[in-house]
């Protein structure tokens, strides 16, 4: 009965079908074209190519994370850069102690920098991240607890608005300057990098970059499906009312704060999980991740693509990055002013997004209700 | 075993789980009335708002306070709802609920029901999400997100659909409605929690003749089941619902009756009328 019931909400709406089957058809489709395709061919997928098209994934996740808080309860996150982050370092940090004694110093336990800076001893908080489950729980712990933690602290103290996108703000680079700090332990403004093995499997195998790649559509597809079931569920309405009226949904008797605690922290796992995906694929975790910036651009794609649909959320994630490779490569000092005008753009513009755009040339209207402008 | 307690407190606090009772106690109604208000004074920087109020809904009443603009009509609900303490006097709801010892949610939790006068529904969501999101009960993260309504409250919901009339726009945006079916759809929203008193501001500012008149039919079948308490300007509107009529003047109860004994009372011709 409750699956059926989740099955008609994904099928109920042709945004999600449509994310579902590009998504279906890229993962099954670009291994093959790696793989089964000549070098030379035209229709050859370079490791690079495949490469961009799964960290494009893991940025998707992350999108989506932040538009189930942002696009549905309303609370403008600037803190998931920081969950992204911690959730690659944790994934740093087994990939690092899976290189084993075959550094640079060739120690048997110690990373690189660490035998660098004369350590002889692995702190305490490495302790465990030689076991990839630990490692893996890791990842969404770490994210999730911060979250709750911070949250606790800053909904019930009722911050709001543009308070609370400060304060995340400030937790980031908090966190950015502390991982900075070479004697906290994790490398360092070079971060943790050279890995080696991931569960023993030679990283730079095109058989692993196949499977991060389809682990990271798999991730994004139980994302998705995760955050569409939240959405339209009891508490889904119930957190959209919040982002509407917040004293009056208190008011009829639900916990605002408890709301808003479980989304922030569900949100920050999937930011870890995704952080987690990240690593491996581009090979490096350095503190720039924690760069306010980042955090910044998240919620630009998440603005771009269209807010409160998640599929406008991956469709901006994509969209946005895509463009962000071409300049870079093209024009990289002209970036930054690209992403703010875009920003300008669809917020004058396109109040919904990209997706926003779409739907007013597709779409018949799918019910009396949504015709009428809100 | 303290301890313990205040551990489970503060965990069904963060946490939102373990069980809650859903329905709030039982009103005691046996000596007539469910709401007592006596002497109760408020007064901002030393202007008296409610001087001495005393007054007394019958359990099943439809009451209408009529009164000039600033008699304290606003203010006398908000004492009601925990919104303003005042200065003295007491607030009992049936013979052993003191109101003045309740915070706002405990009070809406034990059976009072408020509309402000300005419709304040959720405009994204459609009206049957409106009194979805009513729905008395279970209102922790978990249960709601694991939980669909139930089937006695999917027919209360239906029900309150039908009782305010608003069957054909149950899938329609709360935003797209006319100010009327708002204010219908609010008052739907408090039928959900099923109170045992309604206090409702001004229902009928700013609505159609036609409007107006559902109004009407609207709150009359609610009394009986219901306590009903409106403050209403709309002297027509106010005859064609009440049996009972306040007159609140500066603060204080100037005068009670029909609505006719009202019209001929000459104190309240004066202030009333002559304003
Ligand atoms: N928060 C407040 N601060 C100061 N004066 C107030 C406040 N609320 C109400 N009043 C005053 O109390 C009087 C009664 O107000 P109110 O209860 O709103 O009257 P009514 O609803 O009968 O028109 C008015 O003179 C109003 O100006
Ligand atoms: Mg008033």
């Amino acid at each position: 009965m409750r699956s059926n019931t989740l099955f008609s909400v994904l099928l109920g709406d042709r945004g999600t079908k449509i994310f579902f089957a590009v998504l279906l058809i890229t993962t099954a489709i670009a291994p093959l074209l790696h793989l089964a395709m000549p070098e030379g061919s035209a229709l050859h997928l370079s490791s690079y190519t495949m490469t961009l098209i799964g960290k494009y994934m893991t940025y998707a996740l992350l999108a989506i994370a932040v538009d189930l808080v942002w696009g549905y309860c309303g609370i403008l996150s600037l803190g998931h850069a920081a969950f992204f982050a911690l959730g690659g370092y944790a994934m740093g940090m087994y990939l690092m102690r899976q290189i084993g004694p075959r550094g640079v110093y060739g120690h048997p336990v110690l990373p690189d920098f660490m035998v660098f800076l004369n350590w002889t001893e692995l702190p305490w908080f490495w302790y465990g991240f030689d076991m990839f489950w630990f490692a893996a729980l890791m990842v969404m712990f770490v994210p999730g607890v911060l979250a709750f933690a911070f949250g606790w602290l800053a909904f019930r103290s009722r911050v709001t608005g543009v308070y609370l996108s400060i304060i995340t703000q400030a937790l980031t680079y908090a966190l950015m300057l502390a991982f900075f700090r070479n004697n906290m332990g994790f490398g360092g403004n070079n971060g943790l990098t050279d890995f080696k093995e991931i569960l023993g499997f030679d990283m730079h195998s095109s058989a692993t970059r196949i499977a991060l790649f389809v682990a990271s559509a798999v991730a994004l597809a139980l994302g998705y499906i995760a955050c569409k079931y939240i959405a339209h569920s009891r508490a889904g309405r119930v957190i959209q009312a919040v982002r509407d009226a917040e004293s009056r949904t208190r008011f009829i008797g639900y916990r605002v704060e408890s709301y808003k605690l479980w989304i922030f922290a569900f949100s920050a796992v999937l930011a870890g999980i995704a952080g987690a995906l990240y690593v491996p694929q581009v090979g490096i975790i350095n503190p720039s991740e924690f760069q306010p910036i980042n955090s910044i651009e998240i919620v630009i794609w998440v603005a771009v693509g269209g807010r409160g649909t998640l599929y406008g959320a991956v469709a901006g994630a994509v969209l946005v990055n895509y463009a962000k490779t071409y300049f870079t490569a093209a024009m990289p000092e002209f970036w930054l002013y690209a992403l703010g005008a875009m920003f300008v753009f669809v917020t004058l513009f396109l109040p919904r997004g990209v997706v926003g755009l779409g739907d007013r040339f597709l779409k018949k209207p799918e019910r009396v209700a949504e015709a009428v402008p809100a | 075993m303290n301890a313990a307690t205040a551990i489970r407190n503060g965990w069904q606090k963060v946490f939102g789980t373990g069980a809650r009772s859903e329905r709030p106690p039982a009103i005691d109604t046996s000596h007539g009335p469910i709401l007592y208000l006596e002497d109760i004074t408020v007064s901002f920087d030393g202007f008296k708002a409610l001087n001495a109020l005393t007054l007394y809904i019958d359990a099943g009443e439809l009451r209408c306070i009529i009164g000039p603009n600033g008699a304290g009509k606003t203010t006398m609900m908000d004492v009601i709802t925990g919104k303003t303490r005042p200065d003295c006097g007491s607030a009992w709801f049936g013979q052993t609920t003191d109101l003045l010892a309740m915070t706002e949610p405990e009070i809406a939790q034990a059976g009072i029901g408020r509309k402000f006068q300005k419709p304040t529904v959720f405009e994204h969501h459609t009206v049957f999400q409106n009194l979805e999101l009513a729905a008395a009960g279970e209102k922790s993260v978990w249960a709601t997100l694991l939980k669909p309504l139930s089937a006695t409250q999917r027919e209360l919901v239906d029900s309150v659909l039908e009782t305010i009339r608003l069957q054909d726009t149950r899938s329609m945006l709360a935003g797209a409605l006319s100010h009327g079916q708002k204010q219908w759809l609010e008052i739907g929203m408090l039928l959900m929690q099923d109170p045992q008193l309604l206090l409702v501001d001004e229902p009928v500012a700013g609505m159609t003749p036609q409007e107006v008149e559902r109004t009407a039919e609207l709150l009359l079948s609610l009394a009986g089941k219901h306590s009903v308490v409106v403050v209403e300007h709309d002297m027509a509107f106010v005859r064609s619902i009440a049996k009972k009529v306040t007159v609140l003047h500066e603060g204080h109860v100037l005068a009670e009756g029909t609505i006719d004994e009202m019209q001929s009372h000459p104190r309240v011709v004066e202030v009333y009328l002559g304003e």
